[in-house]
């Protein structure tokens, strides 16, 4: 099939005038935990704000949400977002999803999450996460390695330039764009050490906004690889072997760490983090540890699953306080632990839970 | 074709729709540096919040390498990006940016294949003879089997002999990327002054110039990073490598043509003679950095055959192709002007080259130690 015909084809109607009509796209989190889905809707004008997005609803037994006979779920607006795909007025709408009952829906983790997050709202809590991604064929091989078999081993491929070392970098920069376009905040990106592996980063952001924020985006992803034809996969280690996995690490700083002497409390919340190891991975990832014990071996710049480890500029460590912060007193911290498939609602609540709610405080929340 | 990579295949027609996005006053800043080998180029890319005006504006960053030192123990070692230069983006256009860094290791030292450092010293000592460079960066096309680019499977083409500078399909192999590296150079603001196609088939030449002493190896090795990203989406692979094709196949130099504002002045000559003459003495030590392993790969190119030098003499002449040292005809009728330095392969660290030619001919013995 002609492909280049076929985008040329789009081009015409996708430029043809919608009046005033403005197109919103509803996106929310699957029964997976890990699955995105979206449908789209007609608005009679543009939308100012997320305000004037209605509630919307769906057949959650489609979506391994619910059953066929009681299967109405509904979609509660969130955050909006400029569409990139079909461009202004036109918009993306991240949603949470309730239940029949208006109860969340057991993958909605962002209720409870956002719970904690306004229990905390003085601390000023940013977060950054670096979302790892590896690109496949449609035939499920690491996209551009040879059929059947392998590329050279690691080395030539983080941040590399030229070909055979970066592989894919169209998707990698129109995903940049496209999540400028959005409103995404997102800060960089650059090739990993596996080729065909990626990575972009989300944040600086605050609180709830870092999930919604990295759902959309890993939404962007997903949607410019359809116009491509390859498939991005968030599993945590999708070759076995002597080929590094895939993380979504988690930068995090209090309003405390960001000032003169916060390197106390960094070092007091990675003491907290050191005596909630286990339950920290339990959600670090949509199987309960299960997928980040393919991925967290100890080789690979990564911590063994079973031990917590702290240091310095130490990318084998569970928690890594950067060479800089370090030095200057003060800043961040990096948890390494988190797979690329979690959920970033869960990640950010079990950090921002086990670092600034007390013991009372984390029970009522959980 | 089999030859050409996976990614070249993407559909260009879907990138269009997201390169023209807009971004709004958020501006992406690609920083570039030269990796562990002293030969590979790295890059990753950053947002920054509206568009940089000057270098000085950009910030620091940092990245990580990882070296194995056993079978368990692996040392991670985090290194700063320090912007040098600072380009226009010939791939994401305006108002992006590609910032050249070098790269400083704990304690603020320079790493190991920092070699701009040293050379900016030099240059600075130097400053008052306002020393000029062009390099003639040659490098060969070669598809994903590394074969060179549109050669006969398992093959050979015809003899050398009607590709240099040639036109026809049987004579100029990849003229494409030739041609939008050089759109590409003029659009990033790198001082491109030429192309023509080599002498082997699938070899091209570009030429970088006149710099002015550091300059020289900034805008080579931002220019090296255009010509692998150029390839990227072309599907094939640019080789600096000096001599890729054994047998009767021309190699690739990085020829090192230099002037000083004397030379280049009436009466000029006598004082690209004195240089050569200072030249001479020290061919062995020039020789060691005129490619990344010590001379080693230099000497499956210097032969004396195919328009080279042997490696192990020193020789000048006027007009000569076959000599370490070569003074252009013109040159000589003019009495003024530039020598070619024909003995630094293509895949040499240009800050290694320059810093060298402007030790040895401008600075005197004490001086040349305490560089170093």
């Amino acid at each position: 099939m002609n492909m280049a015909f076929i985008k040329a084809a789009r081009e015409h109607y996708m430029s043809l005038s919608q009046r005033d009509k403005c197109q919103v796209t509803y996106i929310w989190i699957d029964g997976t935990g890990e699955g995105l889905r979206n449908k789209t809707r007609t608005f009679d004008t543009e939308p100012q704000s997320v305000e004037d997005i209605p509630e919307w609803n769906f057949d959650g037994s489609s979506t391994y949400q619910s059953e066929g006979s009681n299967s109405d779920m509904y979609l509660i607006p969130v955050r909006m977002f400029r569409d990139p795909f079909t461009c202004d007025p036109n918009k993306l709408v991240l949603c949470e999803v309730l239940r029949y009952n208006r109860l969340p829906a057991e993958t909605n983790h962002r209720m409870s999450c956002k719970k904690v997050m306004d229990q905390v709202k003085e601390h000023g809590i940013w977060f950054g996460i670096e979302q790892e991604y590896t690109l496949l064929g449609t035939d499920g091989h690491p996209y551009g390695w040879p059929q059947k078999g392998f590329p050279a081993p690691q080395g030539p491929y983080y941040c590399s330039v030229g070909t055979g070392k970066a592989i894919g970098r169209d998707i990698v920069e129109c995903h940049y764009k496209a999540c400028l376009y959005a409103g995404i905040k997102i800060f960089g990106t650059n090739a990993e050490v596996m080729p065909s592996q990626w990575e972009f980063q989300v944040g600086p952001c605050e609180g709830i906004e870092m999930g919604d924020e990295l759902w959309v985006a890993r939404f962007l992803l997903h949607r410019v690889c359809e116009d491509f034809g390859v498939i991005a996969t968030l599993d945590p280690k999708p070759m076995k072997g002597n080929w590094s996995g895939s993380g979504a690490h988690t930068n995090v700083s209090t309003k405390h760490m960001r000032e003169e002497g916060g390197l106390q409390y960094i070092e007091q919340a990675i003491d907290k983090l050191s005596k909630k190891h286990m339950e920290h991975i339990k959600v670090y990832d949509p199987h309960g540890g299960q997928d980040n014990m393919r991925r967290l071996t100890g080789h690979h710049e990564t911590s063994s699953i079973n031990e917590f480890s702290a240091g310095v500029a130490n990318r084998a460590a569970s928690i890594r306080i950067p060479r800089q912060v370090g030095q200057e007193k003060k800043g961040y911290f990096e948890d390494r632990r988190p797979a690329a498939n979690c959920d970033p609602y869960l990640v950010t609540k079990a950090i921002a839970s086990t670092c600034l709610l007390d013991d009372v405080e984390q029970v009522k929340g959980s | 074709m089999t030859t050409l990579s996976a990614s070249s295949g993407l559909n260009k027609t879907v990138r269009q729709h997201y390169m023209g996005l807009p971004q709004g006053d958020k501006c992406q800043v690609t920083y570039i540096w030269i990796g562990q080998n002293g030969e590979e180029l790295r890059g990753k890319t950053r947002t920054l919040e509206t568009e940089p005006k000057s270098i000085d504006e950009i910030p620091e960053w940092n990245f990580c390498t990882a070296h194995r030192l056993s079978l368990v123990q692996v040392c991670y070692n985090e290194l700063f990006l320090i912007p040098v230069c600072m380009f226009r983006d010939p791939f994401t256009l305006d108002p992006n940016k590609l910032v050249l860094c070098e790269v400083l290791k704990n304690g603020r030292l320079p790493a190991e294949t920092n070699h701009r450092m040293s050379c900016k010293k030099v240059m600075d000592q130097v400053k008052e003879h306002q020393i000029w460079f062009g390099m003639e960066q040659e490098y060969t096309l070669l598809g994903m089997d590394k074969h060179p680019f549109g050669w006969p499977q398992w093959g050979f083409p015809a003899p050398q002999g009607h590709y240099n500078s040639g036109v026809g399909a049987d004579r100029a192999i990849g003229r494409d990327i030739m041609e939008c590296h050089y759109k590409a150079c003029l659009y990033a603001g790198i001082k491109i002054c030429g192309t023509n196609s080599e002498t082997m088939p699938s070899q091209w030449e570009f030429q970088v110039g006149p710099c002015e002493g550091i300059e020289m190896g900034d805008h080579m090795w931002v220019a090296r990073f255009l010509l692998h990203r150029v390839c990227e989406d072309f599907g094939v692979l640019a080789t600096l490598d000096p001599k890729p094709m054994k047998g009767k196949w021309s190699g690739s130099g990085g020829h090192m043509n230099v002037s000083t504002k004397q030379m280049r002045e009436e009466g000029g000559l006598q004082y690209i003679e004195q240089a050569i003459e200072k030249l001479s003495k020290r061919h062995k030590e020039h020789i060691k950095v005129y490619d990344p392993h010590g001379g080693q790969d230099n000497m499956r190119r210097l032969t004396g055959e195919n328009e080279t030098a042997s490696i192990n003499e020193f020789t000048a002449g006027v007009a000569d192709r076959a000599v370490s040292v070569r003074i252009p005809l013109q040159v000589s009728l003019d009495k003024k002007g530039y020598f070619e330095d024909r003995r630094p392969a293509a895949n040499c660290d240009p800050y290694l080259v320059t810093k060298a030619i402007a030790s040895t001919c401008l600075l005197d013995d004490v001086e040349q130690t305490k560089g170093t």
